[in-house]
């Protein structure tokens, strides 16, 4: 009888208490008749009778309460609608960024095994780099740690014969790579291994997108010949359309070959390295394996592996910290909003169920039990949460946009968007917010409602009593707002001071475009030469422009293009940081950027092939190599000759704002060696102007088809555009975080306004008295005032104090601004102050309108 | 009794009107019921304990029957147990439900599907 009765709890407990009695009565005059297997039968049927019945009453229940919740809540539509408001603000920032989150950081990327696959890198000290062809190869074949290795490089070709040529960017992989991947084409086939040896014929897979775009979705694409680059390829499958990689601007693949020249030099680094791990290896194994591998090749090549480790990362790991650091702290921040929301809406909940006890205590009297009326007040605020939470998923699938453009393009996925995922995680918070702000407000308006409901009469409430619980849960709101005010202001500095480095040169009035010469078409210098010659003569003529020039590539577009430079004599190895960034330009490039002469010349028309190899470099270059003496006339090994130097220019930024770039050199266009360093040779046109760009463009593009009909240009931009995409992710972050920040800043401003003119309200009847007994206005304003700094003041205390804690914990993306940096913190504590004055005004003024006659009477 | 009140109960659940149906004829406690259900149905229909609570609990709440403040003789009594009896609503609501049954059974007849003698 005992389980019988202990099986009744499924029931509500109202129910039970109601029936509990009869139906174990029922049961046991049953049990009496039965015995044996008739009594197993008896009690199989007892559970599922139970458990099914439970259920439908606690269904019946809930249609009840939600009825009621249905006409109490539309009774109050002002309550309602602030709460869905407040209740969704904290949902949708929470979705919205866990949306990003979870597809840069937690979900598997979108191949087989993902868990499974690692990215390999050569590691001198102190950075990574890509692999050198030979040592690839020799990782391939000395490693038994991997199941499968493969690589690919970026790819950016010109794509000729479908209508406009067009510039399109790609990768070359290994054939190997895709079915290590587990990646099949959706249409045709993927690379075979005959496809990747030297001399055959160029096979070329399609992305949807190009499919769709270029080739208007014609599934008869397959084995139709394009050129790429002036090469003939024959098209032989096209990828699924969720297949992005290696980031999500690829638009087709080709199978790379590797000529026997390529496995010469160790230290020509361009292969990006992917590989599987075998079944029961793990990471660690791989990584102990791969440190024998590369102790192995230093012994055997001293110079080029010197101190070159080999460092292996999980795929999933290699999206760049800073983008980890930075959703991290978005992350934070909207746990933080949809805190203040929740302990707002506990308030707003606490004040009403203040303003119900009456209507309780009455249910109460009318026999209503404790449980019976939790589950009710429980059920309403279920059903404003998930209001709330309906507007929160609008309000995060409206926001998606600018949060996507925190995905790293180098994500190999198809972008965020809102699944079943999401709506899992939204619901989770729905519920979570609903009983987070309802329980507490439900199980103090049900705490002995019955027997103060109704005593204290007319008033209904609390009278003059403090609310400790309201005013802890107010301070917790300024708390987390002042946190989020300082992140926000500390990341508004960041971006600031970075706006404000000097780039090197002047970005404005500068329209770039890139034309990238196809080889071998062009593979010969004099040829190019021809091309830039023609372009620039052409160009300068235009109306308004006044410089023009090529260089192989912007700044802050191509970060890297780094070689190892070696001065008197004393070869370098690479380990030793000796490094300066390479490129080519035409004369006029300096001036056309704005970029100042500090000594020396200008490359010039004459220097070329077979005169001296000269070159201008920056003045870090001079501070490194030749401090306090004249570099002029000075020479050094760089890029497979000595350079002597001729010129000294100011640094620019080529690795962007916020990092250090290595010293710069420059070498004139006409020294490019035939056939050689042919990824270097000038691309990129910058043309400094006084006209419109949309005047300009039309000009430049008839020039550049006079010069080469088939030449695409591509990349059409301001330079000042590059700067600032430069700081484009930053702008994002401080958008989002300062969103978040101004909904906080809100949400703790309607806290203290509700509190305040909750208190007002109930203490109308002492603040009557008081002005009957002589009290000034200004007493009464200022008794209210006080009251609210007082909870602002521990507010903000507490949320200095955090907000450096925060601050120190996203140092790494404040761009040397310190964690304590004092604008950001006054900004954050007067906002607090403006705050709460705000939200105090109208309260402290009904407080003065009180009239004493009036509520002295009404009691 | 407002006609579009008992529409709104129709179809009543085969539950709910065997419990009607018991207490036609007297007023009777819970363990009662499912004997008279049982007895009529000449065993076929057993109602559970909680089928049986929570269909009271809800035809009290519609109206349909109400609980019973007379008491049988102490002798026979079990203070326990509390009886139920069918309101005038809830006899309206059995003869409408009766109604609906009987039109169906006729056009199902009417349709050939008359039950033959086996």
């Amino acid at each position: 009888m005992r389980l019988y009765r202990a099986l009744l709890h499924l029931y509500p407990a109202a129910f039970r208490t109601e029936y509990g009695e009869e139906m174990c009565g029922v049961f046991s005059a049953r049990k009496r008749n039965t015995s044996g297997l008739s009594r197993v039968a008896l009690w199989a049927e007892a559970f599922f009778d139970t458990f099914f019945n439970a259920i439908t009453v606690h269904w019946d229940l809930f249609r009840q309460d939600l009825r009621y919740a249905a006409r109490t809540l539309s009774r109050a539509p002002g309550f309602a609608l602030t709460v869905i408001l407040v209740a969704g603000l904290g949902i949708g920032a929470s979705t919205a960024v866990f949306t990003v989150t979870d597809h840069v950081l937690i979900r598997p990327l979108p191949f087989a095994s993902p868990q499974s696959l690692v990215k390999l890198w050569e590691s001198p000290p102190g950075y990574r780099m890509e692999a050198s062809p030979a040592n690839y190869r020799d990782w391939k074949s000395m490693s038994t740690a991997f199941e499968a290795m493969s690589a690919f490089r970026g790819l950016s070709v010109n794509l000729v014969g479908q209508g406009q040529p067009e510039r399109l960017e790609g990768a070359s992989v290994t054939a190997d790579l895709f079915p290590m991947l587990g990646v099949q084409p959706a249409l045709g086939r993927s690379f075979a291994p005959e496809d990747d040896r030297e001399g055959a014929a160029g096979t070329l897979l399609l992305s949807h997108r190009l499919w769709q775009t270029a080739f208007g979705g014609d599934p008869g694409v397959l084995g139709r010949p394009v050129r790429l680059d002036d090469s003939p390829y024959v098209i032989i499958g096209v990828m699924p359309r969720d297949f992005h990689f290696p980031s999500r601007d690829a638009e087709l693949w080709t199978p790379m070959r590797f000529a026997a020249r390529e496995f010469e030099d160790r230290n020509d680094n361009y292969l990006h390295v992917i590989a599987r791990l075998a079944p029961g290896i793990t990471l660690e194994q791989a990584r102990e394996e791969m440190r024998v591998i590369a102790a192995r090749l230093e012994h055997a090549y001293p110079k080029e592996n010197a101190r070159t480790g080999i460092t292996v990362n999980p795929l999933r790991d290699e999206v760049s910290r800073q983008a980890r650091l930075l959703l991290a702290v978005l992350f934070a921040a909207a746990i933080c909003v949809l805190l203040i929301a929740c302990t707002n809406l506990a308030n707003l909940l606490l004040a009403r169920a203040l303003v119900r006890r009456k209507e309780l205590a009455v249910r109460t009297s009318l026999g209503a039990g404790r449980e019976r009326m939790l589950r009710q007040l429980l059920t309403e605020s279920l059903v404003l949460a998930v209001l709330g939470g309906v507007f929160g998923v609008l309000a995060a699938r409206a926001a998606l946009p600018l949060l996507t453009m925190l995905v790293p393009q180098s994500l190999p996925a198809p972008e965020p968007f809102i699944d079943l995922r999401v709506l899992i995680f939204a619901i989770f918070l729905t519920a979570l917010t609903g009983l987070g702000f309802g329980v507490v407000p439900a199980l103090r308006a049900t705490s002995g409602a019955a027997a103060s409901g109704l005593r204290e009469g007319s008033r209904g409430g609390v009278g003059g009593r403090k609310e400790p619980l309201r005013s802890a849960l107010v301070i917790v709101e300024v708390t987390l707002s002042v946190v989020l005010l300082v992140s926000a202001g500390l990341l508004i500095r960041a971006l600031w001071r970075l706006q404000a480095t000097d780039p090197g040169f002047r970005s404005e009035g500068v329209l770039t475009l890139r034309t990238s010469l196809p080889m071998p078409k062009y593979e010969r210098t004099a040829t190019r030469e021809q091309f830039y010659s023609r372009v620039l003569s052409e160009v300068r003529e235009l109306p308004g422009v006044s410089h023009a020039a090529y260089i192989s590539f912007l700044p802050m577009v191509l970060r890297g293009g780094i070689w190892p430079v070696s001065v008197g004599g004393h070869i370098q190895d690479r380990a030793e940081s000796h490094t300066a960034s390479l490129r080519f330009v035409t004369p006029g490039f300096f001036t056309a950027l704005g970029i100042p002469f500090r000594l020396g010349r200008d490359v010039s028309e004459a220097d070329r092939r077979e005169s001296l190899f000269v070159a201008v470099v920056s003045e870090s270059f001079v501070r490194r190599y030749w401090p306090g003496e004249n570099p002029l006339g000075r020479s050094f090994q760089f890029a497979f000759q000595g350079r002597t130097v001729v010129g000294v220019v100011r640094d620019i930024r080529v690795r962007g704002l916020e990092r250090n770039s290595e010293p710069q050199v420059y070498l004139p266009y006409k020294q490019v060696p035939d056939g050689g360093l042919s990824w270097y040779a000038p691309k990129d046109l910058v043309i400094r102007s006084f006209t419109q760009t949309g005047t300009l463009l039309p000009a430049l593009r008839r020039i550049i088809r006079s010069a080469d009909p088939e030449q695409p240009v591509s990349d059409v931009r301001m330079l000042a555009e590059i700067v600032e995409a430069d700081t484009a992710p930053r702008r994002v972050q401080v958008r989002v975080l300062g969103a978040f920040a101004a909904v906080a800043f809100l949400l703790a401003g309607i806290g203290i306004h509700g509190l305040l003119s909750f208190t007002v309200s109930h203490r109308a009847q002492e603040i009557g008295v008081r002005m009957a007994l002589g009290a000034q206005s200004s007493d009464i304003f200022g008794m209210v005032l006080r009251q609210s700094l007082l909870l602002a003041g521990a507010g903000v205390v507490l949320g200095v104090a955090l907000g450096y804690a925060a601050g120190r914990a996203m140092q790494a993306l404040l761009a040397g601004v310190t964690p304590g940096d004092t604008a950001a913190f006054a900004a954050a504590v007067g906002l607090s102050l403006v705050m709460t004055m705000l939200g105090s005004f109208l309260p402290a003024l009904r407080a003065v309108r009180v009239d004493p006659a009036t509520v002295t009477r009404a009691e | 009794m407002a006609e579009t009140q008992i529409e709104a109960l129709l179809p009543l659940p085969p539950a709910a009107f065997h419990i009607l149906m018991a207490l036609a004829d007297e007023d009777r406690h819970g363990y009662a019921i499912i004997q008279e259900v049982a007895a009529r149905t000449l065993g076929e229909l057993k109602l559970s304990a909680g089928t049986l609570y929570r269909s009271i609990q809800r035809m009290l709440e519609q109206g349909l029957i109400a609980e019973t403040s007379e008491r049988p003789a102490p002798e026979l009594d079990d203070e326990r147990r509390r009886y139920y009896r069918i309101t005038p609503f809830g006899a309206a609501v059995a003869r409408a439900e009766t109604r609906r049954l009987t039109q169906l059974v006729k056009l199902a007849r009417a349709s050939g599907f008359a039950p033959g003698r086996a």
